[in-house]
């Protein structure tokens, strides 16, 4: 029986308590998250770090949908994603969540344009409508002259700019970004996260970053640091940010 | 999203390609060896399409054209008796030798016609005239004896020429189209009693008796009538061509042969269409596991593979029948390899060739399905 969520308040995005996880089998079987909690609000830029191997990535999927939590409560937007079964959470994402994932993840063979209208087709707009507000998102990230490009032909720096267009286009109440700035350089990764903070925030909408770049660090409203599991510690504003990290150093 | 999954299909050039070749590839050896299949069994039953008569009569023993276990003569008379025969003539048919000029011997299939009625003789005369056959020692020979007689002599063969049959002179007097027989010797029309003269004596030569209908019989009605009054063994057209057709698949290893080229295309057209199509999604699962994560469902995921196997899968077809039909239409040109192309090649080859797509399709469906959207994050 899954015990139902507790009602989260109105300025609440994400609710996460007590989720564990264990993957593999048998012997294999690992706990990668042991009971987290944490509470993510709308209009907020919330970045989660920790080491590798901590659960950040697999606590991403949890309020994805994409994997399913073995026990706690897990709320996202007023849904309790543990009651949806496949298809309602499909449609729930479709609906709700965007992506940026660390590898780009844009299909090769298709336009840049075309690869920011996914998001729509896979909500059921008609091809040439959901193009042209792919171009609208496009002109927003500056990339307007490449809309008929192939992904191949941008820089590293260009195709997450794409990824982040392919995030908004639907404009989801949650994005979701995969170390967006690890497999850019020092500018590009500036440069992307400057978008993101102009674009992706808004006040009804949430934005989760799990990444290890600290030079992006500057950029969150607040942090969650994770450690084997669990959530250690939220720094609630950028002071207590520079503070903890220039006290790690 | 079809429109995407169309593109993403074609975007990949060398995916693409190489499931087209592929397709392509196994659809040709099929179509193919099943045209050779039926082109070898339509040669079986040349001797029917070469010497036209709506109802046959052998002896009862005989399973198909080309078995030959003479009659008596009367049996003609006692066909001519039997109601609904309009008309019965008889048909000398064996296998013989020619003897050409410069000595060279060439084996050959001898048609003797019945010399009032001329009844089963070819339908189509290219040179020369039917009616000459009445002039004695005449022939009339086809294309693929032109030919083989042109070749062994060294100069043009054909009408005014002579050859031996038996140590006796044949000289042609007309040139026509004939099938070839599956024993490869060419078809030489005469008189019966001439072919009977021709052929070495036995004590009974009267290979078949060709048989018109009277108005208001049909073919069947008057077979069925002969085999019951006469004790012999009458044939419509085409209950002659599909016993022949059944004998030879029975008797013979070419299913089986022929059988084995088709399995191969088959097979090859499976592990090379398989191969690709999984590597294809397998090259595509992070971008496919992605739109599983994008809200992507199975259940619009599944059609979209499946359009893309389809599709390359018709490509591939389309080549492929385009290059079997190509390889026939030259080779029948050139006219020495059996080749037959009937309706039932393209449906039988596209059944197989979407047979393979689908099983294609199945194995990169099985692994995207499976796939978690969660590994894009990984």
């Amino acid at each position: 029986m899954i015990p139902a969520a507790s009602t989260p308040s109105p300025g609440t995005a994400i609710s996460v308590r007590g989720v564990v996880k264990y993957v593999g089998e048998g012997d294999a079987r690992f706990q990668v998250l042991k009971g987290a909690d944490f509470t993510a609000l709308r209009g907020e830029m919330m970045f989660l770090v920790g080491p590798s191997g901590c659960g950040k990535t697999t606590l991403l999927s949890l309020i994805a949908g994409t994997l399913a939590a073995d026990a706690g409560e897990l709320n996202v937007f007023g849904q309790d994603l543990r009651r949806l079964g496949s298809d309602r959470l499909a449609a729930f994402r479709a609906r709700h969540v965007g992506f940026v994932f660390q590898q780009f993840n844009l299909i090769p063979s298709i336009t840049v344009a075309e690869n920011v209208s996914v998001p729509l087709l896979i909500r059921g707009l008609a091809p040439r409508a959901a193009e042209a507000r792919a171009r609208e998102m496009l002109a927003r990230v500056g990339l307007a002259d490449r809309a008929d490009t192939r992904p191949g032909k941008l820089s590293g720096g260009q195709q997450q700019r794409v990824a982040i267009a392919r995030g908004l286009v639907h404009e989801p109440d949650l994005l979701l970004c995969d170390e967006p700035t690890a497999a850019l350089d020092r500018d590009n990764g500036q440069q992307v996260m400057r978008l993101m903070r102009d674009v992706a925030r808004d006040p009804a909408r949430c934005v989760i970053v799990v990444t290890h770049d600290n030079r992006t660090y500057g950029y969150a409203d607040r942090m969650a640091e994770m450690e084997d599991g669990r959530i250690l510690r939220v720094l609630e504003n950028q002071a207590d940010i520079r503070a903890h990290h220039a006290a790690a150093g | 999203m079809f429109r995407l999954a169309l593109k993403m299909l074609v975007g990949d050039r060398g995916k693409y390609a190489l499931l087209v070749s592929g397709l392509t590839f196994s659809t040709m050896l099929m179509a193919q060896a099943m045209c050779l299949f039926c082109g070898i069994m339509s040669w079986t039953v040349s001797s029917v399409r070469n010497i036209r008569a709506s109802v046959w009569v052998s002896d009862p023993m005989v399973e198909q054209v080309n078995d030959n276990k003479p009659l008596r003569s009367s049996d003609l008379s006692r066909v001519r008796s039997v109601p609904g025969v309009a008309w019965a003539a008889p048909l000398y048919q064996g296998a013989q030798q020619a003897r050409l000029a410069g000595g060279d011997i060439k084996g050959i299939t001898l048609v003797g016609l019945d010399s009032a009625t001329l009844a089963g003789a070819p339908g189509r005369i290219l040179a020369g005239r039917l009616e000459d056959l009445r002039l004695p020692n005449t022939v009339i020979i086809d294309e693929f004896a032109v030919e083989r007689f042109s070749e062994a002599t060294g100069r043009a063969f054909g009408i005014g020429d002579v050859f031996e049959i038996n140590d006796r002179e044949a000289r042609v007097v007309g040139i026509c189209r004939a099938e070839r027989s599956f024993t490869g010797g060419p078809y030489i029309f005469t008189q019966y009693e001439r072919a009977l003269d021709y052929a070495p004596a036995q004590r009974k030569m009267l290979s078949f008796i060709l048989v018109g209908a009277a108005p208001g019989y049909s073919a069947d009605e008057v077979a069925a009538a002969i085999t019951a009054a006469t004790g012999l063994r009458g044939w419509s057209e085409s209950a002659l061509i599909w016993s022949t057709l059944d004998w030879y698949i029975a008797n013979t290893g070419i299913p089986i042969n022929i059988g084995l080229l088709v399995v191969v295309g088959f097979v090859v057209g499976i592990v090379f269409s398989a191969q690709t199509f999984y590597a294809f999604v397998l090259d595509n699962l992070r971008n496919l596991a992605a739109l599983k994560a994008m809200g992507l469902t199975a259940r619009l995921l599944v059609p979209m593979l499946l359009l893309q196997a389809i599709t390359v899968g018709s490509i591939g077809y389309g080549f492929g029948m385009l290059l079997t039909s190509s390889f026939g239409f030259f080779t029948l040109g050139y006219g020495r390899i059996a080749y037959l192309m009937p309706w039932q090649v393209p449906v039988v080859a596209g059944a197989a060739v979407l047979s393979i797509c689908v099983f294609s399709a199945l194995l990169g469906i099985t692994k995207v399905v499976r796939t978690e959207p969660a590994i894009v994050f990984r």
